[in-house]
């Protein structure tokens, strides 16, 4: 059974009554697959205009479900978008840019999807919609762990939204691999800094991925950076306890300690990467 | 369901193909990639890995790049698919990629080509002038394992702004030149047939079941009752039905592979039977219920485990584990290393490494009476037909073997792998079989390059000069022989590097465990060996206080100094002129480092390393001949059986090259034949580096044999010169000129007016029981200097630059030779930085990592003849030597930057930046100190 509604409604009618597999780029259904043929029903939602492209409200810039991460590149975004932007250019390759979607790489639910880091750290909240609801939850709350997600079998992601309060933060992500293109992040980090017009801190947002279950903010980090100034030797304000939370793991492409480690350097270096910019601003 | 909504399922799908409104017929869930292939026969998209891992399956949808293994074709109704078969037809800038592509060697298996041309394509028809980093990023999401990608980003950068091409020197023959490849054209256009690019309309489809433990005895339940309630299913076989042996192997008296295992299966991934049936009811076909029960047993791993007292033995024939060992003695090491003034010593660890060729295995057998036929991808013709002959138990006159086109081996396509379930299936159903493995199937069952352990001592006088090595290699063979017995025997031969060694004792191992089993990859074992001789060698220097270049210089082997199993080569011995070669980079890239260094951040740290290597062509101390026949058609035209397989290397353009020289014909009166057992003689198997070497000198003597049967049919003298004309030949002896007509010429018994065969065997002997003796008839030398930049804080390397200066004897083909430096380089920087294969993770390529297109630096090769007395026009192998100096000079490079050692391959970020934390902390870091 293979559906191609042309509607939301229909979308979420079919997905109601049958649970059926949601295709959308289909770069993580397929590769999931092995050497099977994709098999049961599938919702193929490539037909929803409805939820693609990218708007402004006056509260929220809101990127529909579909938005490739070719479109995420291609569109003119506020500053604050710079990180979600270098996130979209690591997401495989071109070939899987233009196919990818947003909401694939949340609900796919990846520990190192490269898309979570760069949108929890623009406090994302996503729009589940069902036949009967709808209903909107926090980017944080949503993904539970490791290929878990929050959404239920008859919801559908439909939309992302960044609150307009940080689209003009200073913003840097910055991935680590081991080679350059179609890499497994060993580590990324995303920092949005909202500064006032002297450089004052007013909020820090910033997430570490592919170091625990599910990408994680560093509270303890940004309540240290509130207050600060964002200028160079912004890393001093770094230390370790500010990581504890994270939970790496030993896997082929490296060590937990090292994990661990590499995470600390690249926080520095994304928060000295932010006073930069923001100096130069 | 409501009934105000549609929720019935839509399956029928139309979209514009390459300009054409077509309707899909299959299943609306299938990928792209296979509809592409099965239902419209478009066969030029190929398919690595299924899971958007290695791009060759690009294709344009509404005008972007996608990946169409992981398109659904229910998602694309009314959209503009666009395949290399319509972009060659419709797109101009399609057409000056390719023909760029050709002009500069970008292409070499070209199975990957298709991809990044669409790639490519897609750039330029947005930026027509891109810059580097553009090309980079464009073609990032496509592999390619032969070409080491730089002349790809050449081919793309100039596609639009095409250089003026060098005019060919038409003074001087085709030896020398540099001639697009013969069979250059059909694969930048799409239309070379790989092994899963042809089968019969009626072909049934076959699937391996395989051992999913290292070690586990197995049962089968009701297979015939399986087989019913399974309607499409044709066949199951399994050992008892393998009507022969049911034993394969490369070498002859060590053969135990079993085609399927028997009670027991050795290693995780093993085949125990195959399913053979409709190709839809196979592919849907779940085989997690196919009726086998496991019992798993303990395995062991490692070949330490191996060797404790008490340890299973993996073949009850062998017992202790121990394959066979290999063993080079001159001089008296113990007494030279306590003697000498200078000595240091250290232990070096490599994993398993996974060929990654963007082909997976793929064919399909058929009998034809009582002969069956096989075509698939393979790198030995010859040896396949006889493992299928013993397999069937049917006279080898009986099988025939057809090569298709091979989208990379690099060794591992020397072993059976499907070709045995093929046979045997299509034997017993007299219907063809076809399988083309999926991409975790190849790297779980084929073999890998042997993991090895390596403990190496070296000694050398106060003023640099080599006195002793001792060095002691166990490899890892996995659980068959397959090529370990050759790992063993060429590795000690090889252990001292292209030094001159007068104590010297190389001892090794190939050592039974339950793994997949190692065998040939690009160097059999001797990139291993050099890994840890290199990087000892520059330890030796680094304490004698030495500039690390001037050492090697020092000791570099020469013509009249013996090798370690006492040859003296006489002859081309260019190893000291390849480091000579290197000087004026070395010097310049050491300043430049320096001042980086200087000046730069902290984070930022530069090196520059060096290391040499020698590498014997063909066979060790066996024969090895390659046979070529040649002849000449009524029509004025040249066939050559060319058996040599071209797997992207280029043999086929440089074997005709030699031909057509030593024959006095332009390259264009040449007609190809593949390697087809029944048309084509034997010429070896296309490793070790004997291709050019051994199969180019029975070219060169075929050439030359029907030059003299020409003339002495149209009645010239040797000098005479012969123009080969349509239809007949004008011969022109001291002035006179002569026709002869021969459209009407008896044929021979080969069905030629004039033919001849020649055969070449290089001239070794057998090594003596401490390995003395002539191994080789030619070896190849070479050095590559790596330039690096190290993220101290993270661990992180990124090559900058490698120069490789290569000792080729005569560069037959230079842009092909350059393509094989730059694809050894790339599989050498992966070898260094982040290749290893753990079996029963990872089996895909995003897991084990391959260099992608932004990770080679540039590649400068310096070509040095010193002329082979042996070799055709004195030309060397170059095939395997490319790669075994990459990672040694990359490693010595770190250790020049940040005085760390990296002994345990790969040298992944978090080995490197542990190492330098514990130097930092006071610990040796694995320094030299």
């Amino acid at each position: 059974m293979y559906f191609r509604p042309n509607s939301l409604r229909d979308a979420l009618n079919i997905l109601a009554d049958t649970r059926a597999t949601i295709l959308a780029g289909g770069t993580d259904v397929f590769p999931s697959l092995g050497d099977r043929p994709l098999s049961g029903p599938v919702l193929d939602i490539s037909g929803l205009s409805e939820i693609r492209g990218i708007q402004s409200t006056a509260e929220n810039v809101v990127f529909g479900a579909r938005t490739t991460w070719s479109e995420v590149l291609r569109a003119p975004l506020p500053r604050g978008f710079d990180g979600l932007k270098a996130a979209a250019r690591e997401v495989g390759s071109v070939q899987i840019q233009n196919a990818a979607t947003i909401a694939g790489n949340l609900c796919n639910a990846s520990p190192a999807a490269d898309g979570v880091a760069a949108l929890l750290a623009l406090d994302a909240e996503l729009v589940l919609s069902s036949r009967s609801a709808s209903r909107t939850i926090r980017l944080s709350e949503f993904i539970l762990g490791n290929r878990k997600t929050a959404r239920r079998p008859d919801e559908l992601l439909t939309s992302i939204r960044i609150p307009r309060r940080v689209e003009d933060a200073i913003s840097v992500f910055l991935k680590l691999g081991a080679r350059r293109y179609l890499v497994i992040s060993i580590v990324m980090v995303a920092a949005n800094l909202v500064v006032d017009s002297a450089g004052k801190i007013r909020e820090a947002l910033i997430s570490v991925g592919s170091c625990s279950p599910a990408a994680l903010r560093l509270a303890e980090l940004e309540r240290a950076l509130a207050g600060q100034t964002a200028r160079p030797g912004l890393r001093r304000v770094v230390n370790p306890h500010h990581l504890a939370r994270l939970s790496p793991i030993d896997d082929v492409r490296a060590t937990a300690e090292y994990r661990r480690d590499a995470a600390r350097t690249l926080v520095e270096r994304a928060l000295e990467a932010c006073a930069q910019k923001g100096f130069a601003a | 369901m409501n009934g105000d909504t549609k929720t019935e399922p839509s399956v029928q799908v139309s979209f514009n193909l390459n300009g054409e409104i077509r309707a899909v017929r299959s299943d609306p869930r299938s990928r792209l990639s296979q509809v592409l292939r099965e239902e419209f026969h478009l066969v030029g998209t190929k398919v690595g890995c299924d899971a958007g891992d290695c791009g060759a399956c690009t294709v344009l949808v509404n005008g972007q790049p996608v990946c169409s293994c992981l398109t659904a074709v229910g998602q694309l109704g009314g959209a503009k698919i666009e395949t290399i078969e319509g972009l060659r037809k419709t797109s101009p800038t399609f057409d000056r990629l390719q023909k760029s592509f050709l002009r500069h060697g970008a292409a070499q298996c070209g199975i990957c080509t298709p991809g990044m041309l669409i790639s490519s394509v897609s750039l330029l028809e947005e930026n027509p002038s891109p810059g580097e980093t553009q090309v980079l990023d464009a073609l990032g999401g496509v592999l390619c394992r032969c070409t080491g990608y730089r002349k790809i980003v050449r081919a793309v950068l100039e596609a639009n702004h095409p250089s003026p091409e060098p005019a060919a020197d038409f003074a001087t023959g085709p030896v020398g030149q540099r001639v697009a490849r013969l069979d250059g054209q059909r694969k930048v256009l799409g239309q070379d047939i790989f092994g899963a690019d042809e089968w019969p309309e009626d072909s049934l489809q076959l699937r391996a079941v395989r051992s999913p433990h290292h070690r586990a005895e197995f049962t089968f339940g009701d297979l015939e009752a399986y087989r019913q309630a399974h309607p499409g299913v044709d066949g199951i076989f399994t050992a008892r039905d393998v009507p022969g042996k049911n034993c394969f192997g490369v070498i002859a008296q060590f053969s135990d592979q079993p085609v399927f295992a028997e009670r027991e299966a050795r290693f995780l991934g093993e085949a125990v039977a195959a399913v053979v049936g409709d190709p839809a009811v196979l592919a849907a076909l779940d085989l997690g219920q196919f009726p086998v029960t496991w019992k798993p047993l303990a395995a062991f791993t490692q070949p330490e485990e191996a060797l404790k007292p008490g340890a299973s033995a993996v073949h009850r024939s062998r017992p202790g584990n121990i394959l066979v060992g290999g063993r080079v003695v001159r001089g008296d090491v113990d007494d030279a290393l306590r003697t000498a003034d200078v000595s240091v010593e250290a232990e070096y660890e490599t994993g398993f490494i996974e060929h990654a060729y963007i082909e997976p295995e793929a064919g399909f057998a058929r009998r034809v009476g009582d002969r069956i036929e096989v075509q698939a991808c393979t790198q030995a013709p010859y040896n396949d037909l006889k493992g299928i002959a013993a397999i069937l138990g049917i006279p080898e006159s009986s099988v025939r073997i057809i090569p298709t086109a091979v989208g990379g081996g690099f060794g591992s396509k020397l072993d059976l792998s499907l070709q045995p379930f093929l046979a045997v299936a299509a034997w017993h159903l007299r219907k063809p079989v076809r399988m083309v493995y999926s991409r975790p199937e190849s790297i779980r069952s084929t073999t890998k390059r042997h993991p090895s352990k390596i403990f190496c001592r070296a000694g050398a006088t106060a003023d640099g000069k080599l006195v002793a090595m001792d060095f002691i290699a166990d490899f890892n063979t996995g659980a068959y022989a397959s090529w370990g017995p050759t790992v063993a025997a060429r590795v000690p031969i090889h252990a001292s590097g292209p030094y001159k060694m007068p104590h010297f004792r190389a001892v090794t191992r190939a050592i039974h465990t339950y793994m997949l089993p190692a065998g040939a990859f690009r160097g059999f074992g001797v990139p291993q060996g050099t890994i840890a001789q290199e990087q000892l060698y520059d330890s030796l220097a680094q304490k004698i206080g030495m500039d690390k270049l001037e050492f090697r210089c020092l000791n570099a082997l020469d013509d009249r100094s013996p090798t370690v199993t006492g040859q003296i080569i006489g002859g081309g011995v260019g190893i000291r002129a390849c480091f000579l070669a290197l000087r004026p980079r070395w010097q310049e890239a050491h300043q430049e480092a320096a001042a980086f260094n200087a000046a730069g951040p902290n984070s930022l740290r530069r090196g520059v390393g060096v290391a040499g290597m020698w590498y014997g062509c063909g066979n060790t101390s066996l024969p090895n001949p390659s046979t070529m026949r040649i002849g000449l058609k009524r029509d004025g035209r040249i066939a050559l059986h060319q058996g040599a397989v071209d797997i992207g290397q280029g043999s086929a353009t440089v074997v005709t090259q030699i031909c057509a020289e030593a024959l006095g014909a332009p390259l264009e009166t040449f007609d190809l034949l593949s390697g087809d057992t029944d048309i084509t003689p034997d010429c070896g198997k296309t490793s070790a580096s004997r291709q050019t070497f051994v199969s180019g000198k029975a070219a060169f003597l075929a050439g030359e044999k029907l030059k003299k049967n020409i003339l002495q049919l149209a009645g010239g003298c040797d000098c005479a010169k012969i123009q080969f004309l349509d239809g007949s030949l004008i011969v022109e002896d001291a002035g006179k000129k002569k026709s002869l007509d021969l459209r009407h010429l008896p044929l021979d018994e080969r069905g030629y007016v004039v033919s001849a065969e020649a055969t070449f065997d290089p001239a070794t002997s057998p090594l003596n029981g401490d390995g003395q003796g002539v191994p080789y008839a030619v070896y190849g030398f070479g050095a590559h200097l790596a330039e690096l930049e190290v993220d101290t804080e993270l661990g992180t390397i990124k090559v900058l630059k490698i120069t490789a200066a290569h000792d080729v004897g005569r560069a037959i083909n230079p842009t092909l030779v350059e393509g094989q430096i730059e694809g050894g380089a790339a599989q050498g920087l992966g070898m260094a930085l982040m290749e290893e294969f753990f079996p029963g993770k990872g089996e895909n390529l995003h897991d084990y990592l391959i260099p992608t297109i932004g990770d080679m630096p540039p590649v400068e090769s310096i070509l040095i003849e010193d002329p082979s007395p042996a070799g055709p026009f004195g030309a060397k192998g170059v095939g395997e030597q490319a790669l075994i100096p990459t990672a040694p000079a990359i490693l010595n490079a770190l250790y020049d930057a940040v005085g760390v050692r990296i002994r345990k391959l790969p040298a992944t970020p978090d080995k490197v930046r542990a190492a330098i934390l514990a130097k930092a902390a006071g610990g040796s870091g694995n320094s030299d100190a």
